[in-house]
Parts: structure tokens; C-alpha cells; sequence
């Protein structure tokens, strides 16, 4: 009996040193294959350049459009709104995916058109916007608001440098983050407050129109 | 029961085996002209707190407990530091750009607030990492001030 009862314990032990063995590997699996995608992207994105270029003179359809991968800032900030959204109506999951899909417009963002001075405070504005689409893409509602403030303010930094062809407004609610405030852009003049969503749609206001 | 028993011999000598599988160390003998600590001139007790409570993952070096000897155990905390270093390492601090600071001082101050961090799968084992009320507030207060003059 005391026999069984050895082997059992090392079949335990064992047992649980193999899970972790696998666990490893497989992380590393997931690692490769993430590069694979990324890679898979940036060669999506030439092709899909002028079906996003044609789609630039007809504004108001964008909303529903999430497409990555083209390198420009309209394609980032279409994403970007597209997250507005799904905050402003309280849905996590989407917005979970929506980050996600930002993250990859942001890597995939083309800045050589740029002079070397702007190019470089764009690679700092895209690194840190990316890494807050990054952690929306992971996070409870709470905290994907927490970073979408930052998120934000790295999206009016951007269009200051890279300017917009259409109307965005940048909007403002006093109350968010313990009325510490918090502003976002909106194509939209209208207030849908993407901080508290439905507890408190309409809160804020409008500080400034861009173009 | 000779089945189970071979199982069990295979097990036992996986177990061995990965043993003698090598640990990357997470230690560095100097401190970089980056690190956080240097650059900041932080007080004494905001120091003790980041060291104990912060540096042994969001740093290039590592105190590591004894346990780090033994596998998969090794393989676990490793796999801890490189993610944690990843998210924020204090080694390379200064390297980041205003912007970057911001948003990471901003992380740190809303990670302690809501206890979020150090990990309690960390602090259960380094229960003096545990951050008690009034060294948060200290840490917080440290790290708004830092976070607000680097935006003047």
C-alpha cells in the first residue's frame, strides 16, 4: 500500500511538471503564430490601399467599416471611432475586438510620408496609442475606459499632425475619472459619452471642431 | 498495476530530466544610467517600496527565492519577469520618451490604487512586498507628483 501511494505522489509531481513543460511550449507556438499574422497583415496592406482610398470621399458610410491594415491615419482614426462606439454602448466584447483591430491599423500605420521631426513624434504617439488598443483588447469595460482617455489624447495629438479630411469634433465630459474629465473625438456633434455609455450618454460637451 | 507503475517511472525521470533544462537569470551586476531610481532621485521609503514591491519583476534584476532552483518552478517565474518587463521595466526608465512616462506613471498609479498590483500570486509568497495603506498612499502621491511635473 505504502508503494502505491509513492508512485501516485510522483505521478502527481510528474504530472504537474509535464502540464507545465507543455504549457511552455505551447506559449511559444502562440507567440510564432501572432508574428505570422502580423506579417500576414502588412502584406494585406497594399492591396487593400485603393479600395480604402476611393472610400475617403464618402464620409458618412465609414461608421460601419473597421478595415485595417492600410497604413493611414483616416484608417486609424476610423477604427478608433469604431471603439468610441462600442464604448459608448457598453459593449465589452466589441470593444475587445475593436482594440484589437486598432492595435493592428496603428503597427501598420505609414509614417515616411512625414518629415523626419513629425515622424518621430508620430512613432511615439502610435507606440503609446498601441499599447492602450493593446490592453482594451484584454480588459474589463472599466478598464478600457481608463485607457481610452490616454488612447484619446495620443488620437488628438495625432490628427494635429496629420490633419483630417473630414469635420471631427473633440468632446469633453467634466465628470469622468473621478471629475478629473476626460475628452474624446467624435464625428458626430451630438454627445454619446463613451465614459459612462448608458448611465450618462449625453454628458459632456463640445470644446472644439477640427477642420 | 504495471501499467501505472511505468507511467510513474516515465513521469519520475521527466521530472529529472527538467532539472537540466537552464534558467535565464534575470540579474545585471550594474544599474543603468536609465534606471528609475537614478534618474529620479526618489526619497528613501518610495525606494524600499519599489524595490521590494516592483523591481524583482519590472527590472533587470531579480532577487530570486530559493525555489527558482527547481523546475517547472523556474520555468514559471520566468515566464513572470519576462512579461512583467515587458509591460514596464524601471531598469530602462529614462529611455522612454514624456509621453511614455506619463503613460506608464499613469498605469502604476491606477494599478496600486486598485491593488491590482504587486501580483497576490506574488505577495503570497513575498508577504513583505505586500504594500501596506499608507505606503500606497506614499507611492501614489510620489508617483502624481512625477507624473504632473513632467507635463510642465
Amino acid at each position: 500500500m505504502k508503494k502505491v501511494k509513492l508512485v501516485t505522489t510522483i505521478m502527481v509531481m510528474a504530472f504537474i511538471s509535464l502540464t507545465a513543460v507543455s504549457c511552455k511550449d505551447a506559449k511559444t507556438d502562440k507567440n510564432d503564430s501572432t508574428e505570422h499574422h502580423s506579417e500576414m497583415n502588412a502584406d494585406g496592406d497594399h492591396s487593400k490601399m485603393n479600395h480604402d482610398n476611393s472610400d475617403g470621399h464618402h464620409d458618412g458610410d465609414k461608421k460601419e467599416m473597421a478595415m485595417n491594415g492600410n497604413g493611414t491615419s483616416q484608417v486609424v482614426l476610423n477604427d478608433y471611432f469604431n471603439l468610441k462606439d462600442a464604448l459608448v454602448a457598453d459593449d465589452n466584447a466589441k470593444a475587445k475586438n475593436l482594440g484589437g483591430t486598432l492595435a493592428k491599423s496603428l503597427k501598420a500605420f505609414d509614417t515616411s510620408k512625414y518629415s523626419d521631426d513629425k515622424q518621430s513624434e508620430l512613432k511615439d504617439i502610435i507606440e503609446d496609442a498601441t499599447e492602450h488598443a493593446e490592453h482594451i483588447s484584454e480588459s474589463d469595460i472599466a478598464h478600457q475606459r481608463e485607457h481610452f482617455k490616454v488612447l484619446s489624447k495620443d488620437m488628438v495629438d495625432m490628427v494635429e499632425i496629420t490633419g483630417t479630411s473630414m469635420t471631427i469634433y473633440q468632446q469633453y465630459c467634466p465628470m469622468y475619472d473621478n471629475n478629473k474629465g476626460g475628452a474624446w473625438l467624435s464625428m458626430n456633434k451630438e454627445i454619446r459619452n463613451p465614459y459612462f455609455g448608458d448611465k450618462m450618454l449625453k454628458c459632456g460637451k463640445v470644446q472644439r471642431e477640427i477642420n | 498495476m504495471k501499467i501505472v507503475k511505468i507511467i510513474a517511472w516515465i513521469a519520475l525521470i521527466a521530472l529529472v530530466a527538467i532539472q537540466f533544462f537552464p534558467v535565464d537569470y534575470n540579474q545585471s551586476e550594474t544599474i543603468p544610467q536609465t534606471d528609475f531610481m537614478l534618474v529620479n532621485n526618489v526619497p528613501v521609503t518610495v525606494e524600499k517600496s519599489l524595490q521590494v514591491s516592483c523591481y524583482d519583476c519590472h527590472s533587470n534584476n531579480t532577487q530570486y527565492p530559493w525555489y527558482n532552483k527547481v523546475q517547472p518552478v523556474a520555468w514559471f517565474l520566468e515566464g513572470h519577469i519576462k512579461k512583467g518587463k515587458e509591460e514596464l521595466n524601471f531598469s530602462e526608465w529614462d529611455s522612454l520618451t514624456i509621453r511614455r512616462k506619463t503613460s506608464k506613471l499613469r498605469s502604476i498609479i491606477k494599478q496600486i490604487e486598485g491593488n491590482k498590483m504587486p501580483l497576490d500570486s506574488y505577495t503570497l509568497i513575498h508577504r513583505d512586498a505586500k504594500l501596506s495603506e499608507s505606503e500606497k498612499k506614499l507611492l501614489i502621491e510620489y508617483m502624481s507628483d512625477l507624473k504632473e511635473n513632467l507635463n510642465n
